[in-house]
């Protein structure tokens, strides 16, 4: 136990980030040039953190494996970002939108650090605007809100639906500039293939050049994971289909501690599945949801057109069930109640896997070009990959995995369990508990890597000013580069018949079945078996073609297909341990009569966070007891 | 649906190039154009062949990775999509297509259709930003902006960086994409400050880097994917001659 240590500092939640900043240790200018800092990552959180590092004066590295920092996948969130702004005068407050998200949340995650998100979440529209995000506007010029699911307020800041994207080149722009100050170095490219420690602090990182082959070592006084999520163990996702987990499983693999790896959220509006081949399930934003009705026929099997079925055939299956909320529920809610339908066999379309989301009634109110204007590219985004217009007939909407509330365990400074190693945005734990509300990612990310990495990282840097520059030539770099090279020719050597993406597809569908929406103990030790069993004919039968000293696809596909395997057996130890339901971990043992999530709050008001004990031991649990002193621990409902 | 693909391979930056003809069978038009070269790839490595390497990511048309000149078109026949969202569904039965890489000096071919567009962000960290430091900015409306004006400048800032414009222009011109990042500062009263420095920055490291000139044809507002406008290269023009 005493090895969770959650720094939150004392005082009442509203004092404590201004207590903590005016307390914290800091690091003059002058010895900033001479500490290093290693960032992985250049999504939202972590080109914002390279930037506000560098801004800051130290040497930062930053890496990533796409071949420019533009293109990693929080381009692709599209609906907005949440911030406290109250522009509205529709009641809204950093009070407000702390407890929207520790509801939303299903009180499974830290108060302290979700108030400081909401607390943040100003700054971080002021510096986007400053910063040349075109955000939508009003008229008058002013900013634009939406409302968003699981809340009744407007709260969200958009640029149409490409909000992530807009956000992620503002992060961008940013980052070149410190780029052309030389106080940002950029490595595309790149994969993080290890973490070294020396001395019990993390002071480096191994990476593969994507182009050469070649193995290298970077070394710096604190390393930084902006590593994003690990949805895509479903195969199909709503992520970049080289999004992986590899980053922070060797920080979990070298005594990073893993927080609530089962807690996953599924997005219930997603373009269904269309051909055996997909490889990408794609999101449609939740914002249609503001306007877009969801439903099924009432009746099972019905063939009919959707627009050939009358009003009084239809079954709103989400404003029957929850009057309160309607299509604005939380994700898992909305996401649970289609697989509810689809299940008892009311689904639609050739697979039966979809319902509609329509905006007949939205359209005949508000005219077309009213919602052109809000959703028009999304429009033309599901006629290009469907064929059929929104405009004409309702969408046809299943949801799939999208964003992981789990991560590495990190504290109130965001460090983890290693001394010296951070890690902000998703894949980190701590702000969405179970579920994570809409527009509220963004958020995070660009709060951890802006406004508080670069106000905590300080303090433990305040520590680093007498260490030299980091030599890659210690023992430790040597040690962690052989282990690389073996592991890259244990995959090598396989050589058997099957592809890293026939594994990946397989190792998703067993996921999906049995660690997905809906979960039960029975299912959970089934799945435990089959991925093992799985995992075992990878290590036999993977083929990758060529060698590991050129551009090689298949090999970065296999070593992070490798890494799922042993993650999924983590998840679902996790699963398996949490006997009770909350936000998106729902166990069909526990459940209301009505079919709603029971939780267990004298049991498992806690975060489940998992210490890896070696190779074929299992990972030993530690509980780090969540305390609500504002918020009062209710059921949520959303009726 | 059988087709036929005669792909560019090239081994490495310093090999030599060649085409070479792979028959797929059985192309379902539901698939991507990406999905339908996955297929080939898994039909490749179950052979122990060399997969035909090509960029790809978010598979959704945001982030720019994947490229490639299908057919003679930037992104394939059909206007305004990406490669991976351009549907089998616009192929038919019996079909050869011909599939190479971005052809430009500042993008060299790295394997197969990979090449290297880090001139892109070469460019953009010469002045693709405004100088604020974080925790620097005022209340966000405390600057209004018409609406027309963020709305403009929403329409040039949606370029994914993929490189189609460069790729489709006889000259290898990056005026498109150049426009588009000055286009949108100039709009907004935030970038005016620093928008003489920029695009004076901005052209020339563009002209240093070895993009060609720009001759009015309009093939990279034809092709690209977004649809950016020429209108932004005007624009352009203008703050460069407002810059001297």
């Amino acid at each position: 136990m005493e090895k969770l240590v959650s720094k939150i500092p004392d005082g009442p939640l509203a004092q404590k980030w201004t207590k903590y900043k005016a307390s914290s240790r800091l690091v003059s200018p002058a010895n900033r040039k001479k500490l290093d800092i290693i960032v992985v990552g250049t999504g939202l959180s972590g080109a914002s953190a390279a930037s506000a590092l560098g801004e800051l004066g130290y040497n930062v590295s930053n890496f990533c494996y796409q071949d420019s920092p533009r293109r990693a996948h929080s381009v692709a969130a599209q609906g907005g970002i949440n911030a406290a702004k109250n522009y509205r005068n529709d009641g809204d407050s950093v009070y407000r939108l702390f407890t929207d998200m520790i509801k939303g949340g299903d009180f499974r995650s830290r108060e302290a650090n979700v108030y400081r998100a909401a607390e943040v979440s100003n700054q971080v529209i002021d510096h986007f605007t400053a910063i040349g995000v075109p955000f939508a506007r009003d008229y008058g010029g002013t900013l634009d809100t939406r409302s968003f699911g699981g809340v009744q307020v407007s709260r969200t800041f958009y640029v149409k639906g490409q909000t992530g994207q807009q956000c992620l080149l503002g992060c961008y722009s940013s980052l070149n500039r410190q780029i052309k100050k030389g106080t940002v170095k950029m490595f595309p490219r790149r994969e993080m293939l290890d973490l070294v420690l020396i001395g019990g602090k993390a002071r480096g990182i191994i990476t593969r050049n994507l182009v050469t082959g070649e193995i290298e070592r970077h070394g710096a006084h604190a390393v930084v994971l902006a590593t994003g999520g690990y949805g895509t163990i479903y195969y199909l996702s709503t992520l970049a289909v080289n999004s992986n987990a590899s980053a922070a499983w060797k920080a979990y693999k070298k005594g990073a501690f893993f927080a609530n790896p089962a807690f996953i959220q599924i997005h219930p509006t997603c373009v269904p599945q269309m051909n055996e081949f997909q490889k990408k399930l794609t999101l449609m934003s939740e914002s249609l949801r503001n306007d877009g009705r969801v439903w099924v026929p009432l009746r099972a099997d019905d063939e009919r057109r959707p627009n050939d079925i009358p009003e009084g055939e239809r079954d709103y299956f989400l404003e029957r069930r929850y009057p309160a909320f309607g299509n604005l529920v939380p994700r898992d809610v909305a996401s649970r109640a289609a697989k509810e339908r689809c299940d008892a066999g009311f689904g639609v379309g050739e697979t039966k896997l979809a319902v509609y989301l329509d905006f007949r009634d939205a359209i005949e109110k508000q005219g077309k070009k009213v919602i052109e204007e809000k959703y028009g590219n999304l429009f033309q985004m599901y006629k290009t990959i469907t064929g059929s217009d929104p405009y004409e007939e309702p969408m046809r909407i299943y949801p799939a995995g999208h964003y992981t509330m789990g991560g590495l365990w990190v504290d109130y400074e965001l460090m983890t369990t290693i001394p010296g190693l951070y890690a902000i945005g998703e894949s980190n734990f701590s702000d969405h508990g179970a579920n994570r509300l809409g527009a509220s990612s963004l958020m995070q990310a660009a709060g951890d890597g802006y406004f508080i990495l670069p106000n905590t990282i300080n303090n433990y840097l305040a520590g680093e000013i007498q260490q030299p520059k980091i030599s890659t030539d210690a023992p430790e770099f040597e040690e962690a580069e052989r282990s690389v090279t073996g592991r890259i020719n244990r995959l090598m050597a396989v050589r058997g018949t099957q592809s890293a993406s026939a594994f990946h597809r397989r190792l998703g569908k067993i996921m999906w079945d049995h660690v997905g929406m809906v979960r039960n103990g029975k299912g959970l030790e089934e799945a435990l078996g089959m991925v093992a069993e799985l995992e075992d004919e990878f290590w036999k039968d993977l083929l990758i073609p060529g060698s590991p000293d050129e551009l090689n696809h298949e090999l970065e596909k296999a070593g992070r297909v490798a890494d799922f395997f042993e993650l999924a057996r983590l998840m679902i130890t996790d699963a398996l341990h949490r006997r009770e339901s909350c936000g998106a971990h729902f166990r069909e043992e526990y459940q209301t009569p009505d079919g709603e999530a029971m939780r267990n709050d004298r049991e498992f008001a806690h975060v489940a966070v998992w210490e890896y004990a070696g190779e074929d031991r299992e990972p030993v649990l530690h509980r780090e007891k969540l305390v609500f002193e504002e918020a009062e621990m209710k059921i949520r409902s959303y009726k | 649906m059988n087709l036929t693909l005669k792909i560019w391979r090239q081994k490495n930056a310093k090999a030599k190039g060649n085409f070479v003809t792979y028959k797929m069978e059985n192309v379902s038009p539901a698939m991507s154009f990406l999905e339908m070269l996955d297929a080939l790839n898994e039909k490749l490595v179950r052979e122990n062949e060399d997969p035909v390497a090509f960029d790809h990511d978010c598979r959704e048309g945001i982030c720019g990775s994947c490229g490639m000149y299908i057919n003679g078109h930037p992104h394939g026949p059909v206007p305004a999509v990406t490669t991976c969202h351009l549907s089998m569904r616009y192929f038919s039965d019996g079909d050869t297509i011909r599939i190479e890489p971005w052809r430009a000096r500042a993008f060299p071919v790295i394997k197969d259709l990979i090449v290297d567009r880090s001139a892109f962000d070469r460019i953009q960290s010469e002045g693709g930003f405004i100088s604020i430091n974080t925790g620097s900015a005022p209340e966000a409306n405390l600057i209004p902006v018409r609406k027309a004006d963020a709305d403009t400048a929403f329409d040039a800032s949606i370029c994914i960086g993929c490189g189609a414009c460069v790729a489709a222009c006889k000259n290898a011109s990056a005026m498109l994409f150049v426009s588009a990042r000055v286009s949108q500062y100039a709009l907004l009263p935030q970038g005016r400050t620093e928008a003489r420095e920029r695009v004076r920055a901005m052209v020339s490291i563009m002209d240093e880097l070895g993009f060609g000139s720009c001759s009015n044809t309009g093939a990279c507002e034809a092709e690209c994917p977004k649809e950016i406008k020429l209108t932004n290269i005007a624009r352009l023009n203008r703050e460069y001659h407002k810059a001297y």
